[in-house]
């Protein structure tokens, strides 16, 4: 938990320090989130034990927070690979649409349920948006290449957060295949949380915004 | 059976982005020069590094202490290696074509465990002029 916060804090200060934290506002916010759910979680942690009611509720409402802010990290990235088309606008309206849609199919799903319907909500919401996060991804990362997008920072956040995307997403399918497998779907999000802000960080530490490659190159052919 | 194939395509994704984030590394690299002292230190002449060579220079980057944020991108770089190393063998006798494309992304791989020797050389060295004008 405490390596989670200190990257995630990590990531922020990098921002800051390389003066990029306003174009890259999203991942900031996400960052910022779910470094005040991990605190938040450690005093709840403390005050009511791990099999409280209290931390049960919490751990599902944080969730859901960290799934939007994460969706919000994504949808930051597309308005920067579109930033020069000046697509703001629609890739806002497109990302509201998709969300209310999810938002929507899921609290359909939690109607029929016979437990709690806020809770059934949320939990549908957080696994739906992350299989929505996965696909797109994918699609950025499509556009990145058929853009001949060349920023080497923003190609290096796109992937990371498309190699998050999807073990989380393989992860729940993975719960839902073999729920007797639980060593490993309980160890693999922590390890992924500390991932995805490591190289976050690394992308702002270590590469310029002006840092340039050749995206035809990133395509793998046979020749 | 919708979760088989949630679970399918996430993996497939997952391996591409993968593949995909290793070879952004490995390109960052490719075209970064290396310094006369790392050219000793790797014998290399040129910008291109036999795949073989990619053992050693992990080696001798372990000699260097590690600069903690290049950790996470070596490993990344070292399980892609060895991705491509297993296709080489596998594809010498099925798929030829595949065995010599792996075999240049193992050059790569060496060029960039170079590039970051160099990087490790460059960085220890600052470190102990700092300590030594203290």
């Amino acid at each position: 938990m405490f390596a989670g916060m200190a990257f995630e804090l990590c990531v922020v200060v990098c921002a800051l320090v390389r003066r990029s934290f306003r174009r890259y506002i999203g991942l900031n916010l996400y960052m910022a989130v779910a470094c005040g759910c991990d605190l938040a979680g450690y005093r709840i942690l403390a005050l009511h034990g791990v099999k409280s009611a209290e931390y049960l509720q919490f751990y599902y409402y944080a969730s859901f927070m960290l799934t939007i802010a994460l969706y919000i990290a994504l949808i930051n990235l597309y308005s920067v690979v579109f930033d020069e088309m000046h697509a703001d606008k629609l890739v806002r309206f497109g990302a509201v649409l998709l969300l209310l849609g999810t938002c929507a199919v899921s609290f359909a799903v939690a109607w029929q349920s016979t437990e709690s319907m806020v809770m059934r909500f949320i939990i549908e919401v957080s696994q739906n948006l992350y299989f929505v996060g996965v696909v797109l991804t994918y699609v950025l990362w499509g556009a990145i290449v058929k853009l001949r997008e060349t920023r080497t920072r923003l190609v290096q956040f796109v992937l990371s957060l498309g190699i998050y995307f999807s073990a989380l997403a393989a992860n729940y399918a993975l719960r839902n295949l073999w729920p007797s497998m639980s060593m490993i779907w309980i160890y693999l999000p922590p390890v992924l949380g500390c991932l995805l802000p490591l190289s976050w960080a690394y992308a702002f530490l270590r590469l310029s915004e002006e840092s340039k490659l050749a995206p035809a190159r990133l395509g793998v052919t046979v020749r | 059976m919708i979760a088989a194939l949630i679970f399918v395509c996430s993996l497939a994704a997952l391996a591409q982005f993968f593949v995909s984030y290793c070879r952004s590394a490995l390109i960052s690299t490719a075209r970064e020069p290396l310094s006369i002292r790392a050219r000793d230190v790797t014998g290399l002449v040129g910008m291109t590094a036999s795949g073989e060579e990619f053992r050693l220079y992990m080696e001798l980057l372990q000699l260097c202490p590690e600069r903690r944020d290049d950790r996470r991108v070596l490993r990344s770089v070292r399980i892609y290696y060895r991705m491509v190393s297993w296709l080489r063998s596998m594809g010498a006798t099925l798929w030829p074509k595949a065995a010599s494309w792996a075999e240049v992304e193992r050059s790569r791989c060496a060029y960039f465990a170079a590039v970051m020797l160099d990087r490790h050389i460059a960085y220890n060295r600052a470190l102990v002029a700092e300590q030594s004008s203290e």
